[in-house]
């Protein structure tokens, strides 16, 4: 899914059409989505606000792949994406898609820098992996120097604090170079200036590096600095402003 | 990649998994461990039915045996010469034992072997087995002398010094004895003289017997000189002519002789004549023979060949003896099988049985196969009970890694690759698992003897008693295919019972799994 041609035109990137998505509890149904359509240009950030319990982080675990939708499809440049097969599925997720979870969701057993390498280690096979292993240990180190946590690399995720798990959690999110990011409340923990840097990552990452940026957040004020911001309430998606 | 990271993480941080990793140790360890003492004993009994029997024995179809001894050593020696390194012509016949022992006779059933000495000691280990070259012990067993022979003097029937001095003092007192009580029955059958018996009589007694000795009537029937041994001579069973019971005082475990060296058994068998005739003769024992086989101990007597030849009628008038079997010792044990087929191309097959030793005692061979093939089942049960654990606590692995397994999906790890961390997983707790277990296993079968003296002196009691076993120390025999097998079987257990958990880890939803907190 390598896309090198750039074109000035607004450009889909990822979509979600007609998605709706439905638990089951025993007999019951229980319906979180009902027929959402999102277009993400390439290039793009977009924020996505709403209640909690609206279905944001569902939407956005379609977007990723995490799960499938009960109906509706998933494209990628134009292309269905949802339906593939699970191999070609799992290469989209590590290589396309960075994702960052509302809950870190960093590796107990391992240090914060073979977190933020784990994408790499599941890409590369031993040999491939050892072979490149000081070429991506020192990509690593840059990135984590981003995020500020170059003082941390060999604690466990247990030694950090919330900020600083999120902190690694991007890091290992943007470690495989992915073409969309999806960030679920990338700044629900952190404080006001904390939040606010990361910010700052987010917008240089989208300004200087193309990156498709697709964020949830319940904070008004942090949705503002994205390029776009829908709200998603009752299953179903709104457009909110089209800033910048 | 990551799997090797993870394996490698999970296997030094879940410490229960070290639970699992010594189930299989122990269990690969007692395997080995049994396995090797097992096929210690089997070899080591062997061995000593080897050295009994000799690696393949010709015998004829009567007990009357065949004429000429040399006549057939020579055949056998034409058709597999280069073969065989010696020979040894026998004769074998049931008998029964009797001897005299508190007043009472004991009546046991042997075979007797009429062996000759010398070419039997070429067959293999016949004066291992002779307590004159065993060291001396007392009648608890413990060692109190050097052995009366070093291994290299040839074993003979002669009486040891030592034996006839006890044969004289006893067949003194005897005829003493008999003496006294046939003066007794004279003076009591020879009214005139009862009233004669007073207090001064008897110390007259010794002087009756100087003088009644020379010229009693009937003693034809005894050889004047009873002290100097019988004709007949033979090494006897340990077994048949002692018994074992537990000192009461000590409560050790004690032996007792109920013949001595130099005492006279009596012998009844058959002859080799037609129809055959039941006969009688004596013999004196000159040593005991015990190979640790009790079924030997207990019913084998071994006679000087001619001596059993003239009692039992197999020496013609022309002076040609006849033997019931030939012995072989071969240069290679291994060629029996070849050896036994020459000789049945050469013997006639209703006048001779040509038979490998382990032919003769298959058996009891084959007793000691199925019995070590039970315990091996038996113990390789140990090592399944090794891998449940290890399919409950890998379950419990990923219930408590679900969420971990989560994160490796939604970064990309695919299903088969999480499937292979926890296959990795198991087959890297059976590795250093069975490992552990070989190295213990050897260092185990190394020490035993070592272990065993220090279980002894904890407790007190002797773990590994050498009068129940026969073997001074516990032999033990590694077969390094044994070991390699059973660590094979304890690694593939571990990975066949980390199928199912690691299955159901693969099949886990990234997103469900990520939930769950
Ligand atoms: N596995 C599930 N089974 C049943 N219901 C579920 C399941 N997962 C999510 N839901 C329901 O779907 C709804 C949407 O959940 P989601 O996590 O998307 O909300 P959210 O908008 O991200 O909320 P928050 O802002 O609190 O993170 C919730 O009502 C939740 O109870
Ligand atoms: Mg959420």
């Amino acid at each position: 899914m390598e896309t090198a041609e750039i074109i000035k035109m607004p450009q889909r990137h990822i979509a979600a059409i007609a998605v709706e998505k439905a638990y089951r509890k025993g007999d019951h149904k229980i319906p979180v989505l009902h027929g959402v359509n999102i277009d993400v240009d390439r290039g793009e950030f977009v924020s996505i606000v709403g209640q909690s319990g609206s279905g944001k982080s569902t939407l956005l675990h379609l977007l990723g792949l995490l799960d499938a939708p009960s109906v509706g499809e998933i494209h990628l440049d134009g292309q269905r994406i949802d339906d593939l097969s699970a191999k070609s599925r799992d290469e989209l997720r590590n290589r396309v898609f960075g994702f960052i979870f509302q809950f870190y969701h960093l590796l107990p057993e391992l240090s914060v820098m073979e977190n933020v390498l784990a994408p790499l280690m599941i890409r590369y096979t031993l040999l491939g992996y050892v072979r490149r292993k000081r070429e991506l240990q020192n990509h690593a180190r840059d990135l984590l120097e981003r995020v500020g946590l170059s003082h941390r690399l060999t604690h466990r995720p247990s030694e950090l604090s919330g900020g600083e798990m999120q902190r690694a959690a991007i890091a290992r999110a943007l470690i495989g170079k992915p073409e969309v990011l999806l960030a679920d409340e990338p700044t629900g923990n952190l404080d006001a200036s904390t939040g606010g840097e990361i910010m700052d990552l987010l917008r240089t990452l989208n300004e200087q590096e193309n990156l498709t940026i697709v964020m949830v957040t319940h904070d008004n004020a942090i949705a503002e600095q994205a390029g776009r911001t829908v709200r998603l309430r009752e299953g179903r998606l709104e457009k909110l402003a089209d800033a910048a | 990649m990551y799997k090797y990271l993870l394996c490698t993480r999970y296997l030094r941080t879940r410490y229960i998994a070290l639970t699992c990793i010594i189930s299989v140790t122990l269990g690969v360890a007692t395997m080995i461990v049994v396995n090797s003492v097992m096929s210690g004993f089997s070899s080591q009994m062997k061995e000593r039915i080897r050295g009994i029997l000799a690696d393949v024995v010709l015998e004829t179809g009567s007990a009357d045996g065949e004429k000429d001894p040399e006549r057939i050593m020579a055949r056998i020696q034409a058709v597999a010469g280069d073969h065989i390194e010696a020979m040894s012509p026998t004769v074998e016949v049931y008998a029964m034992l009797s001897f005299r022992s508190f007043g009472d006779y004991i009546t046991k059933p042997v075979t007797i072997i009429g062996i000759e000495p010398e070419s039997k000691a070429k067959m293999g280990t016949l004066t291992e087995h002779l307590f004159n070259y065993m060291p001396q012990r007392d009648d608890e067993g413990n060692s109190i002398g050097p052995p009366r022979f070093a291994a290299a003097v040839p074993a003979s029937f002669e009486l040891l010094p030592e034996d006839q001095a006890y044969r004289t003092d006893q067949k003194e007192g005897e005829m003493r004895f008999r003496a006294h009580s046939r003066m007794m029955n004279e003076l009591e059958s020879t009214p005139e003289n009862t009233d004669a018996i007073n207090p001064g009589d008897l110390f007259s007694d010794t002087e009756v017997i100087a003088d009644a000795e020379g010229n009693l009537p009937f003693e034809e029937e005894e050889p004047a000189d009873l002290t100097s041994p019988l004709r007949g001579r033979v090494y006897v069973g340990s077994e048949l002519v002692t018994y074992k019971y537990i000192d009461q005082v000590t409560g050790n475990l004690k032996t007792m002789p109920m013949v001595r060296k130099g005492d006279d058994v009596q012998l009844s068998t058959v002859g080799a004549g037609r129809p055959p005739k039941a006969l009688h003769f004596d013999a004196t024992v000159v040593d005991y023979f015990k190979c640790g086989m009790s079924e030997y101990d207990n019913s084998l007597i071994f006679c000087n060949l001619d001596f059993l030849q003239e009692q039992r009628g197999m020496i013609d008038e022309a002076g040609t003896r006849s033997v019931t079997s030939v012995q072989i010792k071969l240069k290679d044990s291994a060629d029996s099988a070849l050896v036994v087929d020459l000789l049945r191309q050469e013997f006639e097959p209703g006048r001779f049985a040509v038979h490998t030793w382990e032919q003769k005692q298959g058996p009891l061979l084959a007793a000691v196969e199925v019995e070590s093939a039970i315990l091996n089942v038996l113990l390789f049960l140990i090592i399944a009970v090794a891998g449940f654990g290890i399919l409950a606590i890998f379950f419990m692995i990923v219930v408590e890694k679900t969420r971990d397994i989560g994160i490796l999906k939604s970064l990309g790890a695919s299903s088969s690759g999480v499937m292979s961390i926890f296959l990795a997983y198991g087959f890297g707790l059976g590795i250093v698992g069975a490992g552990a277990g070989v190295g213990l296993g050897l260092i185990i079968v190394w020490q035993i003897n070592w272990i065993e003296e220090q279980i002894s002196w904890i407790t007190g009691k002797e773990v590994f008693d050498e009068r129940i076993y026969y073997f001074p120390e516990i032999p033990t025999n590694i077969e390094p295919w044994m070991v390699f097998w059973v660590a094979v079987g304890a690694i593939s257990i571990a990975v066949l019972s980390s199928i199912l958990p690691a299955r159901r880890a693969s099949r886990l939803h990234p997103v469900a799994s990520l939930r769950y907190e």
